[in-house]
This record gives structure tokens, C-alpha cells and sequence, in this order.
């Protein structure tokens, strides 16, 4: 009963989202008041009908109810409840309906948080993103439908994907959905704007704060899946230059040039209609991504979810969307007349070279993930782009990029002086040339790339830290520094630790594998590992065999690992469980095989810096959050500026 | 600098425009380069087999990905029992593969699988990378391709119930 009120509540609510994408439009065009005051409360409806769907959904799952399709094929009763939970999205249909609830979620956070946008502006918002909720809907009522039934129902399911039920993964998707989904606001902003023919700093203040919440999102989202990947797939990478990752990194890499461009548009009033142009790309990519994992068009490793029939539906919506929108975009563009001037050595050009190359860079991962595809159609040949690739085109773009983060925030806007912006850096160069150096001689006869990186990623940090040191000499007190700033620094050290951290793990990268008995000793980088023991263990609904390892160093023991190879029975399965614990120097990965001539295959890597990772993604995020919490670019502030300014 | 608004916002647009083409003609470039070098071809045995002397492919001297299902009891571990000898089959055309290292969690006789290597001189198919992929109910698009093109598919086994 409960799945076919979820099923109706997703009718009614596919019902209020074709009337929510048509009628503020008319409203709009006629000047009606009546009807663009229908926007609010067909979005918000939308909302809560989705929002019962899901629910129907999650209820389906936590009772175990087999009679639904998606839970008969994805759950299983022996199921802990975390995972029965994350089932609901682990799967096809589900993350769908996770997907239409974040979008309606948003739209109805626009509808009760605009109350100070021009009701008509608002109104056309509202419209673009039922739109897209229209789509969504069809899609998922046609193709996908959640709530089908089985008959008769299944007596027991055939549980979730052993590797999926990870806490790490459980949380992986709704993350970035929120990212992927928070562009549709930015999006939805961009096609408002062109309809009206208007983009101000009001307009950019209002962006800027969506982008960033997606933005946060989406690099939460990134580092969880890659952080998964390290340690669930037993492989040691981090990042596989997968099309599913690919799919998820292209609109960050357009969402993270949006955010700048969308500071020129607020702060400059210029780049107005390129702003624009990147809003409804980086949405554009987001589809795109969904395209690309849910149709299956792209052989991949994470390809769970294949069924190329419902491919055409989504490239016929993606057409639509991007076609449509980039129409609009050429007919409406040249109305966004453009205002401040700038010369090429300034702030402004500074963002516009993030610009230009955060953009070419999602364009070349495009062309690099659909390159296959275009080669099978092509010449019918099967072919794979992997790292070499993508390492060949990154590095060369990259580089000027992080070489001009970290110059950019000293100079001026509109005009600066190159000499006296670096003469303020000296320290910073001067600390990446002694970063190098001590690198060099540590790792003599090591990769020279290496050393590059080390020295972008060294500079990053020395420059930020400069710019936030010189900045609260300027300020006196460090509190009364906008969190704008703080947000900044910390995102751009985070972008040098990140670097740091990647080509630590990639460059010297130790690894030893070997059969080891009982007894054994390995040796990895300055550590010895000795197998103590091996023996079976039993978790909840999995046998594993867990390998007890003594770390030491210099003879003297450090910590210890319990790697384990786990076997399921539902669906049966064996998954490795890597034990990973950071070291001063970086992370010992441990992954215990199976038995073999008496003793068991064991894999070892030390992995220098390698949490680097994770904090450089963690401080990127964060710089989100506080240029987020940032009085002057809270949701909603600018009309309420007049009122916080008598407060003040 | 005493330029109209209207003439120095063209030359800064030029300006913008110049270092985009730049930009974009350096990664233009740097993507067919990358891509001339780095595509890793996928083959199935017998295409290996086939193919093996073709001057324009030459096989002998580049980097490729065989795919195939793991040929029933050709799974044997060498004597220090970390590389794994077996052999890849499409049906008509099996080749043998030897691989040093872990073998993925799916990895099993009779289940299709992807690998990424070189052949040594003794003919023999050294892989350094071998993919068995997640989900069992899966089987690599072009292992099904090239097992579809030898006629020895046997159908998908449906995943839903």
C-alpha cells in the first residue's frame, strides 16, 4: 500500500511540475500577478510529493518489503540497517528519486528563500527548475519506475553489492547528487537572467552562494568516492580517470570556474554574459554525467547500473536542455551589455586565466572520456584512454593555473603591477625553492615531475599564507576579517596540500608484494611487516580472514595491521579489506589475498603523503563553508543589507 | 591610453580572446599528442592471434587489452606463487596470460575478464593490470562484443528477477 502511494504522490507531483514549468511562464509573459504568485506553492507541492515518494521508498526497505522490484533485487534481510537505508540509492531507480528529491528540495529552498528576488525573476527561476523536475519525473515514472511490483513477491532479496556497503559509499551518491543538482540552481538562475535580459551584482550575489553549496558538495562528494576507492577496491589508487569519476569531476571543474567568474561579475560587473555561459555548461555537465553513468554508453569499473534503452531518453533531455539553453544563450547574450574594464595583468585577468583553462581542462577530460566512443563508432575499434592521457594533458595545463592562484590574490583589480605583486611573494618562492631542494636531495633519482609538483604545490601554500599574513597586518585583528577571505585561503592552501599530497602518493609510491607464511617478514620503505598470525572471523553477514601484521621500525615495533578478505554469501562475493594506517611519512596499505602454497598472498604499499589527499579536499571544502557563512553572501542577504547596515 | 570606452573594451576583448585561442590551441595540442600515444587498443584472442604479424598494428611493440572469459581449468599459479598463469578465450582463439600480483576479488575460471600488458619475446601475453569487473551479473562490454563477434555469446543473464 505504501508503494503505491509513493507511486501516486509521484504522478501528482510529475502533475504540479508540468503546471510549475508552464504557468509562471505565462505568468510572466502576460505580467500576471495571479499566476507568478502560482510559482511558490507548485514548487513547494512538488517538494513534499517527492519527498512522500522517497519516504515510500525508504519505508519499502526498512521492512524489507520483496513485493517491490528494487528491493527484492538490491536488499536483503540479514542486511545491516545502515545499508538497507543506503540500498535505497544504491541502485538504478533509487538514485534517481534521489536525484528528482534534491531538485525539488532546492527549488522549494529557492521559493521560500527568494522572497526578496523581483516576484516576476522568481518566478521564471521556479519554472526552469520544475522543468527540469518534468524531465526527471517522465523519466523516472517511464523508464525507472521505484515503486514497480513483483509478482508473486520474492521470499528473500538478493542483497546489495558486498563493496557497496561501505559507510564511505553509503554516503557517497547523495553528496554528489547535491553537488550535480545544486548547478541547476546556477543554472536556472543563468536561463531567468537571459529571459529577462538582466545580469547585476544583485544577480551574482545571488548565484554565488548556490554555486559554492554545490561546489562544496560536489568536492565532498569526489574525495568521498575516491577515498572509497582507496581503500575498499584493494588496489591502492585514489583516482582511476574512470568515466564515472570523470563524469563527476567535469562539472566541478565548470562549477570551480563559475565561482570565480561569478566574483568579477559581483565585484567588477563584467564577464556577465560568460558567467552566464558557464552556469549553463557546468549544469550541462552535470546531466551529462548522469547520462553517462546511468545510461552504461562508457564500459567502466564502477558500471553498476547498465540499461542503454534508457539512454536515449536522457540524451533526448540532455539535447533538449543544453540545446535549448545554448539557443537562448545565442539569442539573448548580446542584451547582457558588459560594464567595468580591465587590463590583462589584473585580479580580473587572473580569474579569467582560471577561467579559460579550468574550462579547457573539463573540455580535454570530455573529449578523453567520449574519445573511445567516438573511435568504436568511428573506425569500430575498441580502444581505452586511461592516466598516460589525461597525466599528459593535465600537468602542462595545470601548472600556469597554480602558478597564478597563487599570484593572483596580489594583485588589483582592474589594473595591477606584475613586479610589485611578486616582489610581495619572495618568501613563497623562495620557500617552494627550498621545498624542492630538500625533496631533491631526500629523493635523488626519483621522478623529476615529482619535483614540479612539489614546488606548484609548495608555492600555492607560501603564497596563501602570505596573502592571509599581510592581510591581517593590514586588518589589525583577525576576527574582523571577512570570512570571504578566510574561505579563500583556506580553499587555495587546500588546492597546494591536494597537489602535494597527489604526487606524493603517485611519485613514491613503494610497493612490495609476496607469500607469506606465518612468520614472515616483508619489508616496505623503512618498515618491516611480520605476519603473526591469520585466522577466520565472522562479521554480521560476511566470513572473513583476517591477517594480524606487526608493524616495526628500526626494530622497534609501531602499530598493527588487520587486513581481511571477506566473503559474502548474498549476493556471494569476496571483497578484500586493505588495512590503512597514516604514518608520519604517509599511509601503510596492507591487503591479505588468498591461501596460497601454504601461505597467503600479501600486497604491501607505503604511500607518502597520501592523507594529504584527504586534507587538501577537506580544506578546499571548508573554504566553501566559511566564504559560505560570510555575512555579505548568506542566502538571501542582499535586500536584508539595508536592514544588517542600521543593525551594524 | 586615451581610448573610447567603446575602443578599449574591443582590444580588451581581443586581448581575452588571444590568450583563450592561445590556450586552447596548446591543449588542442597536447590532446592529440596524448591521444596519438596513449589509446590502449582492446582485442579479443583470436583478433590477437589473427593479427599477431600485421605491420600496421604491430602488436610485438605496443601496450594493448586482451579480453575474454578465463578459459575452464587453465588457472594455474607458478612457483613463487605470486604470478598466476592463464589463459583468455573468445571460443575459436584462446591465448595464454601471465600475471604477477593480486588478482581481483571476481577473478574466476569462466568469468570475463580484461587484460592491459605487453608480449615478451616468447610470445607469451605478460599482463601488468588485470580487470575482473564488480558486479557478476556484469560482463565487460568489449569481452561481450568479442565474444558476440565469434559467436560464442550466450546471452545476458538478466539481472532483474
Amino acid at each position: 500500500m505504501t508503494a503505491e502511494i509513493g507511486h501516486l504522490a509521484l504522478a501528482l507531483a510529475l502533475a504540479l511540475a508540468i503546471l510549475g514549468a508552464l504557468l509562471p511562464q505565462l505568468g510572466a509573459a502576460r505580467r500576471d500577478p495571479a499566476l507568478i504568485a502560482a510559482a511558490v506553492p507548485l514548487t513547494i507541492g512538488q517538494f513534499v510529493l517527492v519527498l512522500i515518494a522517497f519516504l515510500a521508498l525508504t519505508w519499502a526497505y526498512v521492512v524489507s518489503d520483496f513485493s517491490l522490484a528494487v528491493v527484492a533485487s538490491n536488499s536483503h534481510t540479514e542486511k545491516p540497517m545502515l545499508y538497507k537505508l543506503s540500498g535505497v540509492w544504491g541502485n538504478h531507480e533509487g538514485s534517481l528519486l534521489l536525484w528528482a528529491l534534491i531538485l525539488t528540495f532546492f527549488a522549494a529552498l529557492v521559493a521560500l528563500l527568494g522572497r526578496n528576488l523581483p516576484a516576476r525573476f522568481r518566478a521564471r527561476v521556479l519554472a526552469v527548475e520544475s522543468m527540469i523536475a518534468v524531465g526527471f519525473l517522465l523519466f523516472l515514472l517511464l523508464t525507472s519506475n521505484p515503486f514497480e511490483r513483483l509478482s508473486p513477491p520474492a521470499v528473500e532479496g538478493m542483497g546489495l553489492n558486498p563493496l557497496l556497503q561501505d559507510p564511505g559509499l553509503a554516503f557517497h551518491p547523495p553528496f554528489l547528487y547535491l553537488g550535480y543538482v545544486g548547478f541547476s540552481v546556477a543554472f536556472a538562475f543563468a536561463i531567468a537572467a537571459l529571459q529577462e535580459g538582466r545580469v547585476d551584482a544583485a544577480w551574482a550575489r545571488w548565484v554565488r552562494p548556490w554555486t559554492l553549496v554545490a561546489w562544496v558538495f560536489l568536492t565532498i562528494g569526489i574525495a568521498l568516492g575516491s577515498w572509497w576507492a582507496y581503500y575498499e577496491l584493494g588496489w591502492g589508487g585514489f583516482w582511476f580517470w574512470d568515466p564515472v569519476e570523470n563524469a563527476s569531476f567535469m562539472p566541478w571543474l565548470v562549477g570551480t570556474a563559475l565561482l570565480h567568474s561569478a566574483i568579477v561579475v559581483e565585484k567588477r560587473d563584467s564577464l556577465k554574459s560568460w558567467t552566464v555561459l558557464l552556469a549553463i555548461i557546468a549544469f550541462s555537465f552535470s546531466l551529462l554525467g548522469t547520462f553517462l553513468v546511468r545510461s552504461g554508453v562508457l564500459t567502466s569499473v564502477h558500471a553498476f547500473a547498465t540499461d542503454p534503452a534508457r539512454g536515449v531518453f536522457i540524451l533526448g533531455f540532455l539535447a533538449l536542455v543544453v540545446g535549448g539553453s545554448l539557443t537562448l544563450y545565442a539569442m539573448r547574450a548580446e542584451t547582457l551589455t558588459a560594464g567595468g574594464l580591465f587590463e590583462p595583468i589584473s585580479r580580473e585577468g587572473a580569474l579569467v586565466l582560471n577561467n579559460v583553462v579550468l574550462a579547457t581542462a573539463a573540455a580535454t577530460v570530455l573529449l578523453g572520456t567520449l574519445y573511445p566512443l567516438l573511435l568504436d563508432v568511428f573506425t569500430g575499434a575498441k580502444g581505452t584512454v586511461g592516466p598516460p592521457y589525461f597525466h599528459a594533458v593535465f600537468i602542462p595545463l595545470m601548472t600556469p593555473l597554480f602558478v597564478a592562484l597563487g599570484l593572483a590574490p596580489f594583485l588589483n583589480w582592474k589594473r595591477a603591477d606584475l613586479k610589485t605583486a611578486l616582489s610581495r611573494l619572495w618568501i613563497a618562492a623562495v620557500t617552494a625553492l627550498i621545498a624542492v631542494t630538500v625533496v631533491a636531495y631526500l629523493t635523488w633519482g626519483g621522478p623529476v615531475l615529482a619535483l614540479l609538483g612539489v614546488a606548484v604545490g609548495a608555492w600555492m601554500i607560501g603564497a596563501a599564507l602570505t596573502d592571509l599574513a599581510s592581510r591581517l597586518r593590514q586588518g589589525g585583528r583577525w576576527m574582523r576579517l571577512p570570512r570571504a577571505q578566510w574561505g579563500m585561503s583556506a580553499a587555495h592552501i587546500g588546492v597546494g596540500v591536494l597537489v602535494l599530497g597527489i604526487t606524493g602518493a603517485t611519485a613514491w609510491n613503494r610497493e612490495s608484494l609476496e607469500v607469506m607464511r606465518v612468520g614472515d617478514s616483508l619489508s616496505v620503505g623503512p618498515y618491516t611487516v611480520r605476519l603473526e598470525n591469520v585466522a577466520p572471523v565472522a562479521g554480521p553477514n560476511y566470513t572473513a580472514v583476517r591477517g594480524v601484521m606487526v608493524v616495526s621500525e628500526k626494530g622497534r615495533a609501531v602499530m598493527t595491521l588487520y587486513p581481511e578478505s571477506r566473503t559474502y554469501a548474498t549476493p556471494p562475493m569476496t571483497t578484500t579489506e586493505a588495512a590503512i594506517r597514516p604514518t608520519a611519512v604517509g599511509d601503510i596499505y596492507a591487503v591479505i589475498g588468498e591461501e596460497t602454497k601454504g601461505g597467503w598472498a600479501v600486497r604491501l604499499y607505503l604511500k607518502p603523503l597520501q592523507y594529504w589527499i584527504w586534507i587538501g579536499a577537506g580544506l578546499m571544502a571548508l573554504g566553501g563553508v566559511l566564504s559560505l557563512s560570510d555575512r555579505r553572501y548568506r542566502i538571501g542577504a542582499p535586500a536584508r543589507r539595508k536592514g544588517a547596515a542600521h543593525a551594524a | 591610453m586615451a581610448l573610447s570606452p567603446a575602443r578599449a573594451r574591443k582590444r580588451r576583448r581581443l586581448g581575452v580572446v588571444i590568450i583563450a585561442a592561445a590556450i586552447l590551441g596548446i591543449a588542442v595540442a597536447l590532446v592529440l599528442f596524448a591521444l596519438r600515444d596513449t589509446v590502449v587498443f582492446f582485442f579479443g584472442p583470436s583478433e590477437v592471434i589473427s593479427r599477431l604479424d600485421d605491420p600496421k598494428l604491430r602488436l610485438q611493440e605496443r601496450r594493448f587489452r586482451m579480453g575474454g572469459l578465463v578459459e575452464e581449468g587453465s588457472v594455474r599459479r607458478l612457483e613463487d606463487g605470486k604470478t598466476t598463469e592463464f589463459r583468455i578465450t573468445d571460443g575459436p582463439g584462446a591465448f595464454t596470460v601471465r600475471y604477477t600480483g593480486l588478482l581481483p576479488d571476481l577473478f574466476r575460471e569462466g568469468q570475463g575478464v580484461v587484460a592491459e600488458g605487453r608480449l615478451d619475446d616468447k610470445g607469451r601475453f605478460i599482463a601488468d593490470e588485470v580487470l575482473a569487473k564488480h558486479d557478476e551479473n556484469y560482463m565487460p562490454k568489449e569481452v561481450a562484443d568479442a565474444l558476440k563477434k565469434t559467436g560464442h555469446w550466450q546471452g545476458e543473464s538478466e539481472a532483474k528477477p
